[in-house]
């Protein structure tokens, strides 16, 4: 059985459609600035979107004050993909999975009044009030696997599919720039106070960013932008719980293991590429030790930032979009490439026929996933 | 697909029970001192289960209970076992924790430490790290014990190319409340014909968590 990506949406401080954020993209715009949270008092750069915007779009929302910020912002993503697709997540083949590493976490902190019950912090009551305002006939189901859950998710609805009963799968995955994750990264110097620069020689460090992207994967090739799941799998470093492997070998058997008997020729890979010198160093020996030396690369989080649970579908939605306009996008903050393993890193905008393209992901506790799209 | 389960730990609250039988732990009143009793008993000898958060702790202690004295290692491969658990508080008991060194300005002390045990999946990552185990991660977050998912989730996992064994279930710890059920799942084959096995199905599951 075929499964395949469908109808997407991205809201992030470079748009609320997928759209948007892909003509910001070619436009070099970045969603990451110079800003000051909370108690901290060291200036970071973070990608955090708009309050007014978020106020206006808000209106499209029934009963807006009954949900926290990131169920307002989770629910004008699906609905946009439930209208787009005509789907309903009242239809009992349909199934919504959330991908999530903080959910509500901004309501743990003392200093922000806010009305709701210290319940709506756990995952799974967030995702149900999400379910409901949709009618959901079936319980969301949560996924929060660090820095991978976004693609693991993609990886899990395409085999969930795969198994039945359900014909459609919405993803979305969120996560919000809050003070804790701001100093939890802080904390472990991971921090760039400047734009990150993933892959490069200057690279300093992690922003952080906050984004909601969802996406159907389906039975049906439904959408103008479709593509086929080929396959997708997860490996563990056994390594490290915050520090990834030297020589890359859980990214290493999550790549081999999603290529395996393909003999595609891979057009190019969207890499996790957060621009702490360890990972990005990770991911190229990963790449190398693969044999994928002349598939171009890039990482989209010089644009928005890592937006933790929501990166994986967020990146994968932007690569879906760039290969359908037949388009490599630079590696945002990229110049000089600062990595030991062979790989060619995308320095500038370029037309040129993709066909297939591979999506990683890596994060801590030593996981690592990799999923093969086609067109 | 055929799948079993070859050994199991059920811990609630201050008890644990291996394959059905109870441990004889002295009942103490603060969690982490029954883990660290658990610990001794089980002879683990990891100095590094001291530095873990009590989710980790518990994952740690209820999968070495679940594979002490069981061939599953030997007779799985590593690189083919996948980590695949679930529970309902996800890390919120150490996300308050971390939160608590950060709300007052003044003892404004945010912790590596801590932080690193904010996500639930890190205890998949000790588990891995202590054993080697290099398969399929996730990590599913749910109301409630859901054997409905966790039976469909290995089924699937073990359905992929590369996977051949699983460690699976439920993990949670919140408000210094410990509910874990860690089974050991096999394909059914000729090395386990003389151990003592459960097919893995819902009703089996919500036998061993009640």
């Amino acid at each position: 059985m075929e499964i395949f990506t469908s109808y997407h949406n991205i809201i992030s401080p470079l748009g609320f459609t997928t759209k948007e954020n892909h003509s910001a993209l070619l436009k070099d715009q970045l969603g990451v600035k110079p800003h000051n949270l909370g108690k901290l008092n060291e200036c970071f750069c973070l990608s955090v979107i708009d309050e007014q915007k978020i106020n206006d779009a808000y209106g499209k929302i029934k009963n807006a004050i009954l949900f926290t910020k990131l169920e307002k912002l989770s629910i004008l993503s699906i609905q946009d993909v439930l209208i787009q697709s005509g789907i309903s997540l009242s239809d009992p083949k349909t199934l919504l999975i959330y991908s999530t590493t903080k959910g509500n976490i901004d309501l743990l902190d003392n200093s922000v009044k806010h009305s709701f019950p210290m319940e709506r912090t756990y995952l799974p009551v967030m995702a149900n009030a999400i379910g409901k305002y949709f009618n959901a006939t079936n319980k969301p189901l949560v996924l929060s696997n660090a820095c991978i859950s976004g693609l693991l998710a993609i990886i899990t609805a395409q085999r969930m599919i795969k198994a039945g009963p359900y014909d459609n799968i919405i993803v979305c995955g969120g996560d919000l720039v809050t003070e804790f994750t701001v100093s939890g990264f802080k904390s472990f110097n991971a921090l760039s106070t400047e734009p990150c620069m993933p892959f490069d020689a200057k690279r300093k460090g992690i922003n952080l960013g906050e984004a909601v992207s969802t996406i159907l994967i389906t039975k049906n090739k439904l959408a103008p932008t479709s593509m086929k799941i080929v396959s997708g799998a997860s490996a563990n470093d056994a390594n490290h719980i915050s520090g990834p492997s030297r020589t890359g070998d859980g990214l290493f058997k999550a790549v081999s293991q999603t290529l395996q008997g393909n003999k595609l020729k891979i057009d190019t890979i969207n890499a996790h590429g957060t621009a702490t010198p360890y990972n990005d160093e990770m991911e190229s020996i990963a790449f190398e030790r693969v044999g994928l030396t002349d598939s171009p690369v890039n990482s989209l989080k010089g644009y928005y930032g890592h937006t933790l649970g929501a990166a994986g579908v967020l990146e994968t939605v932007l690569t879906i979009e760039a290969a359908h306009q037949n388009q490599l996008i630079k590696s945002g903050g990229y110049s000089e490439k600062g990595v030991s393993g062979n790989i060619q890193i995308i320095n500038k905008h370029e037309t040129r026929n993709i066909q297939t393209f591979l999506k990683t992901a890596s994060g801590f506790g030593g996981c690592n996933a990799a999923a093969l799209f086609v067109k | 697909m055929e799948l079993n389960i070859t050994s199991y730990c059920r811990i609630k609250n201050k008890s644990i029970f291996v394959n059905g039988k109870e441990l004889s732990i002295p009942k103490e009143d603060v969690p982490s001192y029954f883990f660290a009793d658990v610990y001794k008993q089980l002879e683990i000898n990891y100095p590094k289960f001291h530095k873990m958060d009590n989710l980790s702790k518990l994952g740690i202690i209820a999968t070495e209970a679940a594979l002490k004295e069981n061939d599953f290692l030997r007779r799985n491969s590593l690189e083919e076992t996948a980590i695949l658990l679930a529970n309902k508080a996800s890390s919120l008991d150490t996300d308050r924790n971390y939160q608590n060194t950060i709300n007052n300005k003044d003892q404004y002390l945010p912790s590596p430490a801590i932080f690193v045990y904010t996500l639930p999946n890190i205890v998949i990552g000790e588990i891995a790290i202590k054993h080697k185990i290099t398969g399929e991660n996730a990590f599913f977050v749910c109301d409630s014990f859901d054997a409905q998912l966790l039976v469909n989730q290995a089924q699937i996992s073990l359905t992929q190319q590369g996977t051949t064994a699983a460690i699976c279930g439920w993990v949670d710890y919140d408000n210094g409340m410990a509910d874990a059920l860690i089974y050991l799942v096999e394909k059914a084959s000729d090395s386990i014909k003389n151990i003592n096995f459960n097919p893995l199905n819902e009703a089996i599951l919500n036998q061993f968590y009640k």
